[in-house]
Order: structure tokens, then sequence, then C-alpha cells
């Protein structure tokens, strides 16, 4: 793989992944229904 | 005043609703899509897309359905009697998906059979057209009904009626517990089998390797967004009706935020699942990826199965790869079914078993057409209307009343008054200016496109009777619902 296609793919990855992962703990720390 | 059903915790209604938004599109649209515009470039405007219509229609349909408690046509009746109709607009283009997104997944459930022994042989284009669905020549030729797809279809609407007749709790996030999670595992473990394939790399640069000039298409950002709109089941029911059952004191932003992340994450992973796929079939019969990439019915029936013919264990890569698609397509029915089956319930007070029943039976007779040797050529059709038509007029219609005619303010009060984050003047902004105006051009532009070229190189008659009709039938069929006393008004729900 390219240097930039690694990028792309950590990128995405971070964002979606990171915001699901900064979601849920979130949600566990608050502990809301 | 009755007690509504509640989901039994917050992530059985995220495991739902995630199960809901993650269908078939997420493991054979996206990829395709991304490859097509600009590979990893694409995540610029799909993450942006995700931000600033994803996210916030989420909050929206999450908000409405937990302040109104109740499905889509109750919701809208709440916010004025004359605008029922927009949601039973919404709940018959969810039923006329739950009747032929049921004949995809039983696709999916014989061919995770027929991967056992590779039964589709050395030629999967041939005995997917052929052999397995014997094609007619035109829709309405309908040929005979094809045994095996009819018995996987029967399967697929029964596991529906189970999970819904079982109740929100026992039944929906019952099955939504097992098949969620079960899915990530089978996705995971497949990935990890296949991306360590010969020329697996290959295929993940196709996918990855960004082209940023395409950046500077427009049709890229409204792709971008048109993939985040069918992605999220948003704009026909379906998140309505599940966040109905969400308790008064949920935390409705984190929620939506939480799913459509997972949703998108998923896409991203099924995207490094399909081209480690497709590079090793590239490597191994000499092909370039750009010639076997594909999207669709062709990549998971015809290209998928030729990919695994190429590959050592042919047996474990295709019957996970078919597992998986089995049960993204199962956790989507049942939300659809059960928008469909909530509406009923809420507007005329029939208990949950008898309105399931009724339903699914309507539903499955129905299905019978999809089974047919025409059933493919029919479900490309109504497909094509349904989206590029129905599911964006809908949506847009929904947006346009939210946004200028009842205004949000309300709701923005609502969801911040019980959420952890808040949402504000961004919120607003990116629901009455950014969504709307993708929407609104996303569907001028399909009318346009559809009326100078039909659709597919099919018959105009065909296309208007499977088509175009679609969306005036459920108009009048809507109006007349809607006009129909309730039994007991609209029950009365805590």
């Amino acid at each position: 793989m390219t240097t930039s296609a690694i990028i792309m793919l950590c990128v995405g990855i971070c964002v979606t992944w990171g915001g699901a992962a900064f979601c849920i703990r979130l949600a566990i720390k608050n502990n809301r229904h | 005043m009755a007690q509504r059903e509640q989901w039994g915790s917050r992530t059985g209604f995220v495991l739902a609703a995630v199960g809901s938004a993650i269908g078939l599109g997420n493991i054979w649209r996206f990829p395709y899509m991304a490859y097509e515009n600009g590979g990893g470039a694409f995540l610029i405007p799909y993450i942006f897309a995700l931000l600033t219509a994803g996210i916030p229609f989420m909050i929206l349909e999450f908000g409405m359905g937990q302040k109104f408690r109740g499905s889509a046509p109750k919701v809208f009746r709440a916010l004025g009697e004359k605008w029922e109709w927009l949601g039973w607009m919404q709940v018959i283009v969810a039923l006329v998906i739950s009747i032929y997104y049921v004949a995809v997944i039983g696709w999916t459930i014989n061919y995770t059979g027929f991967a056992l022994n590779t039964s589709w042989g050395a030629d999967p284009k041939a005995f997917f057209f052929g052999d397995y669905l014997g094609l007619s020549k035109s829709p309405l030729a309908l040929g005979g009904i094809r045994w095996s797809i009819l018995a996987a279809c029967t399967l697929a609407w029964a596991i529906t009626w189970l999970a819904i007749t079982s109740g929100v709790r026992k039944g929906i996030e019952r099955a939504c517990k097992i098949l969620i999670p079960l899915l990530f595992v089978l996705v995971l473990v497949l990935i990890a089998r296949v991306v360590n394939l010969p020329g697996a790399m290959t295929g993940l640069n196709y996918l990855f390797h960004p082209d940023f000039s395409k950046l500077a298409d427009f049709s890229v950002w409204a792709d971008a967004y048109g993939q985040i709109f069918f992605s999220l089941s948003i704009g026909f029911s379906i998140m309505l009706a599940y966040s109905s059952y969400l308790p008064k004191d949920s935390d409705i932003n984190n929620n939506a935020a939480m799913t459509v992340f997972i949703n998108c994450g998923f896409s991203l992973l099924a995207g490094i699942m399909i081209f480690a796929v497709l590079g090793n079939m590239a490597n191994a019969t000499g092909q370039d990826v750009a010639d076997v990439a594909g999207a669709g019915v062709g990549l998971a029936f015809i290209t998928i199965p030729a990919a695994i013919n190429t590959m050592p264990a042919p047996v474990f890569v295709g019957t996970l790869f078919f597992l998986c698609l089995t049960m993204a397509g199962v956790s989507s029915h049942i939300s659809i079914v059960e928008a469909v089956c909530s509406s009923f319930i809420d507007k005329f007070g029939i208990s949950r078993k008898r309105t399931a029943t009724l339903v699914c039976a309507f539903g499955y007779v129905m299905t019978l057409v999809f089974t047919t040797g025409s059933g493919l050529l029919i479900l490309d059709i109504v497909d094509h209307f349904i989206n590029n038509l129905c599911i964006l007029g809908l949506a847009l219609a929904e947006i346009l009343l939210l946004s200028y005619i009842v205004g949000l303010d309300d709701i923005n009060s609502h969801v911040n008054a019980i959420s952890d984050f808040k949402v504000g003047t961004a919120w607003r902004l990116c629901l009455k200016l950014v969504t709307v105006a993708v929407l609104g051009y996303t569907f001028v532009m399909n009318i346009v496109t559809d009326l100078g070229t039909p659709y597919g190189g099919y018959a105009q008659s065909d296309l208007a009777l499977l088509g175009w009709s679609l969306l005036p039938v459920a108009f009048v069929l809507a109006l007349a619902v809607s006009r129909r006393q309730a039994a007991y008004g609209f029950v009365r729900q805590n």
C-alpha cells in the first residue's frame, strides 16, 4: 500500500471508531439510558 | 394511560439502531462508492456528510420519536393533524422495502448453503442468473416460483415475525444483541483471514489510495451524502419507531452520534474485507482490480463467489461472508417491519401479535412475486425508484416540514434537556441548509436523470407501472389511512 493510502485508512478508522469510542466512553462515564 | 414498551437497556437500543442502519448497503454499496469516487479521498466528503447530515438527522429522528413516543404517523400527527399522511407515506415505503428486501435475504440464506460446497461451480454468473434465479426476459414475464428462494424467504419472514411478536425487549432487543456482536466478530475474522492472502494489499491500495482531484466534482459530495442517508435508515419511519421505545430521560444526542459512528465504522471494515478479496482475486486471475471491482447484487452473488473459487479454503470464507450478509439483512428487516407494525398498533390499538401476523402474512404473500423468474428485474426497478425517489423525497419533505414550517426550536430544547452534550445553532444550520440543499439537489437530479434516460433500459411501461407509480400510489393510500378514524384516537401511552 502507498503511504497516502495508509494515511487515509488511518484517518477513516480514527474518525469513525474513535468517534464511536468517545461516545461509548461518555455513555459509560455518565451511566445514562 | 397504557405504558409504552421500552428497551431493556441502552446497549440494547444502540445495538438495535445499529442493526437497522447496518444492512446490505454497507457491505456491497459503500466499498465501490468509495473506490469510484476518489478512493481514500472520498473519506473526506463522507466524514463531512457524517458530521453535517448523518448525526444531525439522526438526533432529529431520535428526538422526535422519543418526545412524541410514537411511530411516524403519530409523530407527524403530533406536529399537526394535517401532516399524518406524511408519516403513513413513510410507513408504506417501509412496507414495500420489507417485501423486496426479504428476497435478497433469501438469496443470501441460499448462498450460505451453496458456499458449503461452492455449488455455483466455475461460472457463478451463469449459475446465479440461470440455474438459481431462472431469470425471465422481462419484468412482467413472471415465470414460475423458485422454490429454494421461497423456502429461504419463508425462513426470513418467520425470524422477523418471531422477533416482532416477542416484543421490543424480548424479541427485537434480544435478536439484535445476538446478531450484531456476532456480525462484527464474523467480519473481523474474515478480515483477519483475507488481508493475509496474496494481492490483498493491492486491493486495499485501490480502495484507499486518494485521488484528491475528485473532490472538485460536486457529484462526489452528493454521492457521499447519498451514501450516508441510505445507510442510516433515516427518513422512512424506522428510527422514529425505535426511538419511541426509549425511556423519557434517555440521552438522545450521544445515542445518535454513537449509532452513526458505528455504522460508518462498519462500512469501512466492510470495504477492507471486500477489496482484500477483490485484490486476491485479481492476483489469482492476472486481472486488474479495476476489472473485477463492482457493487450490489453482481458483487455479492457473482464476483465474490468467483473470488471465493480462487481462494484456499473457500468453504470457510464463503460461508462466513454470506452469513454476514444474512445477519446484516435480517437485523435491518426486523426494524423495517417493526416500523410498519408499530404504526398500526399506535393508530388502531390492535395487539402486537395480531398486527405482526397480519403485516408479515401480507408481506409474505407479496414477496411471492420476488421469488419468481422475474423477481430480480422487478426488484431492480422497485429498489431504484424507492431509493432515488421515495426515500429521498420523503426525507426532504420531513426536513422541510421540521425546518421551515414547524420549526426546530422545540425539538432542540427537548434533546438538550436530556442529553449529555448539547446541540445548537450549528445543528440547526446543518439541517436547514446543508441537509435541505443536498437532499433537494439529489432529488431533482435523480428525477431529471430518470426522465431523460429510462432506468436500466427497461420499457417505459414497466418503469411507469413498477417505479413512477410508487410515490403517487403511496400518497393516495397514506391519505386514505390517515383520514380513517382511529379506534381510540391514537393510543396514548407513557
